[in-house]
């Protein structure tokens, strides 16, 4: 094997796991409003393209600047949550985990709907200044879209201030108690309710920056929201209790997809690879996480990281 | 004989489980039968009779997924790739084998009950959001083999042109003909769907919608039930989509995606899960909508908007507007759907003009 072989699988695994941090941080929003309220958010994309749509929207159309439409869009993304735990999701506590997915996915379209038609269905682009030209490391071997380098490093630091929140602050220690037993930590006088609400705001402020990372990446339009599809194999790999599990489900989904990209995809045009699998056309990175998802799923199904729940009548 | 009854007489299980439970419910099949088997192909026009196919279609479809999530508590957010797999199944068959419908159509059935007896798999050790999940990833990894591979899509943008299904030599191609076949494979769905729940399985699924442990304990083999319910669910679905195959004249792909696994959640939401009635209402309403929108839309949107361009666009974007919409209002303020709202009529009437 030639060291160009080696740079080229080193240059698609670092930029993998780059856009992988950037489905974690999707994925975060997910984990925190299932850790903490038990509610089931397939909107979560549609909250990232929501808020992609109005940042863009609000800095190509009515000329505001990205940094003052940036702060409102964090203030509107937690109104909205905060409204929509207040009208939809507050009454739905105790209701089969079906209705609560069907609600969220109704939620989904309305979102899918309402935006674009407000602010019309063409694709903008997201502009936060980061040039286009590729990062050159370990001496101009590999090139890093800095697009994914920005998104990785913002995902890291998040992360960081999360889990600081998370172990030490005194509102996140009481966040984790609401997230273990919503009876006990009410009978140790916690507000269950107002820790609903913070951990909405903060899945709000999580979908505004996926919002921007993703907008800049890949334009902003309705197809923004696919990256929520994404999420599902990031959490079910990593564990749906666990932040860290977030962390390395989004690195190996990503990780995974560009692999995938790279190498599965021009090898199913060779005939070597035809004579035993007759596919055709690449697209592989579609469903690979959700096949390697699928077969977690039969030897661990609690993830990776995941709490083994046992049940009792 | 067109009375119903002023209290609960019933004493036995028979009486309890029958079918026709007063001699208004006869009255009443009958006279469906006769509006739709007799008047419908006579008096209603080719353009309304489009639309009663395709809610005859949905009907096959929904009972299936009804089957699944509202009897047997288990969520799939992947019906619509059991669909093309009815769809491609019988479209293979019919173009390479030249086979008869009536082999066709149990055919992608059976395929589809197949696959999904693979993709319930997981249901045996997992529910809820995991299941969920799995589910939706069937619909990704469904939806890629079958189009990434030429044997089974047929190649170029994975569409097979499928021969019109004839019934004794007389060629079904015309919206009537279409429609009494669709309709008559709606009936039988609909009976079967009908036995199903008050069956030996139905209650076995019923049980262990409710409480699966519970269910174990009584003696109930729970593995064995879920995939059967999975099987059946499929094999509806499978049939859905060879009856929307023969119906638009291709197996395609793209009548299958994503958003129609969704479609026919609504269906089930929208129309009261578990029951066979709730499955039609929502069927009904969920295709009906985007008509009604569309019409109501053409005569009083040009009063509303001067612009014609952000009408359109305004159309296009009322249907997911309001489909979301309702599916989180019926689960949030009226969780047993059409259904529910139809029996409160029912029952009002029950005791009309004396209503206390």
């Amino acid at each position: 094997m030639d060291m160009f072989a080696v740079w080229y699988f080193i240059e698609s695994t670092i930029n993998g796991a780059l856009i992988g941090l950037m489905y974690a941080l999707v994925a975060l929003g997910f984990v925190l409003i299932y850790k903490s309220t038990d509610a089931i958010n397939f909107a979560q994309g549609q909250f990232v393209m929501i808020s992609g749509m109005f940042v863009a929207a609000m800095a190509g159309d009515y000329g505001l600047s990205i940094w003052l439409a940036i702060p409102l869009a964090l203030v509107l993304m937690i109104l909205f949550n905060i409204v929509l735990e207040r009208v939809v999701l507050r009454p739905m506590i105790g209701r089969p985990v079906v209705a609560i997915i069907m609600a969220t996915i109704g939620l989904a379209a309305f979102l899918e709907g309402i935006f674009p038609m407000i602010f019309g269905s063409a694709t903008r682009s997201l502009d936060l200044g980061i040039p286009n030209t590729p990062i050159e490391i370990f001496g101009g071997n590999v090139f890093l879209t800095p697009i994914n380098v920005v998104g990785g490093a913002v995902a890291v630091a998040f992360f960081s201030v999360f889990t600081w929140f998370f172990m030490k602050s005194r509102k996140g220690v009481a966040l984790r108690a609401v997230a273990d037993n919503h009876q006990v930590s009410m009978a140790m006088g916690i507000n269950v309710e107002r820790y609903f609400v913070l951990a909405w705001s903060m899945a709000g402020v999580v979908a505004v920056l996926g919002g921007l990372l993703w907008g800049s990446a890949i334009g902003v339009d309705n197809s923004l929201a696919v990256v929520g599809l994404k999420v599902f194999p990031v959490v079910i790999l990593g564990g749906l209790e666990s932040i860290v599990g977030c962390i390395v489900g989004g690195i190996i989904v990503g990780v995974i997809e560009a692999w995938g990209g790279t190498y599965l995809d021009p090898a199913m045009t060779q005939p070597w690879f035809r004579e035993f699998f007759p596919f055709e056309g690449g697209g592989t990175k579609d469903f690979l996480p959700y096949l390697l998802m699928i077969v977690v799923l039969f030897f661990r199904p609690y993830g990776l990281f995941g709490k083994v729940i046992i049940e009792r009548v | 004989m067109f009375h119903r009854e002023s209290g609960y007489y019933k004493t036995s299980y028979e009486a309890d489980s029958a079918l026709y439970p007063l001699p208004i419910a006869r009255w009443t099949i009958v006279g469906l039968v006769v509006l739709f088997y007799v008047v419908a192909p006579l008096a209603v026009p080719d353009y309304y009779l489009t639309i009663l196919n395709l809610v005859g279609i949905a009907i096959v479809g929904a009972l299936g997924l009804n089957i699944l999530l509202g009897l047997t508590g288990q969520i799939s957010i992947g019906h619509a790739a059991f669909m093309s797999v009815g769809a491609y199944t019988a479209a293979n068959l019919a173009t390479r084998f030249d086979l008869p419908f009536w082999i066709t159509l149990p055919a992608g059935g059976l395929m589809a009950a197949a696959i999904g007896v693979v993709v319930g798999f997981p249901s045996v050790r997992i529910k809820g959001l995991y299941l969920a999940i799995s589910t939706l990833a069937a619909q990704f990894i469904i939806d890629w083999f079958i189009i990434h591979t030429p044997a089974i899509s047929g190649g170029f943008q994975s569409s097979i042109q499928v021969p019109r299904p004839s019934v004794f030599g007389v060629v079904l191609d015309t919206q009537r003909e279409l429609y009494l076949f669709i309709l008559v494979a709606a009936t039988i769905a609909i009976i079967m769907a009908l036995n199903l729940a008050r069956s030996r399985i139905g209650r076995a699924f019923i049980a262990i919608r409710d409480q699966d442990i519970a269910a174990e304990i009584i003696g109930i083999n729970v593995r064995r039930y879920k995939l059967i319910a999975f099987a059946i669910s499929s094999f509806f679905a499978g049939v859905t989509g060879v009856l929307y195959t023969y119906y638009s004249g291709v197996a395609n792909n793209e009548f299958f995606p994503l958003t129609v696994s969704i479609d026919y959640l609504a269906m089930v939401i929208i129309g009261g899960m578990g029951s066979v009635l709730g499955a039609i209402f929502g069927a009904a309403f969920v295709i009906l909508l985007p008509i009604g929108i569309d019409l109501s839309l053409s005569s009083i949107g040009p009063y509303i908007f001067e612009n014609q361009g952000v009408l359109s666009s305004v159309k296009s974007h009322m249907r997911l507007i309001l489909f979301g919409g309702l599916i989180m209002f019926f689960l949030v303020v009226e969780p047993d759907g059409l259904n529910r709202l139809w029996l409160n009529i029912r029952n009002y009437f029950r005791i009309w003009p004396f209503s206390y």
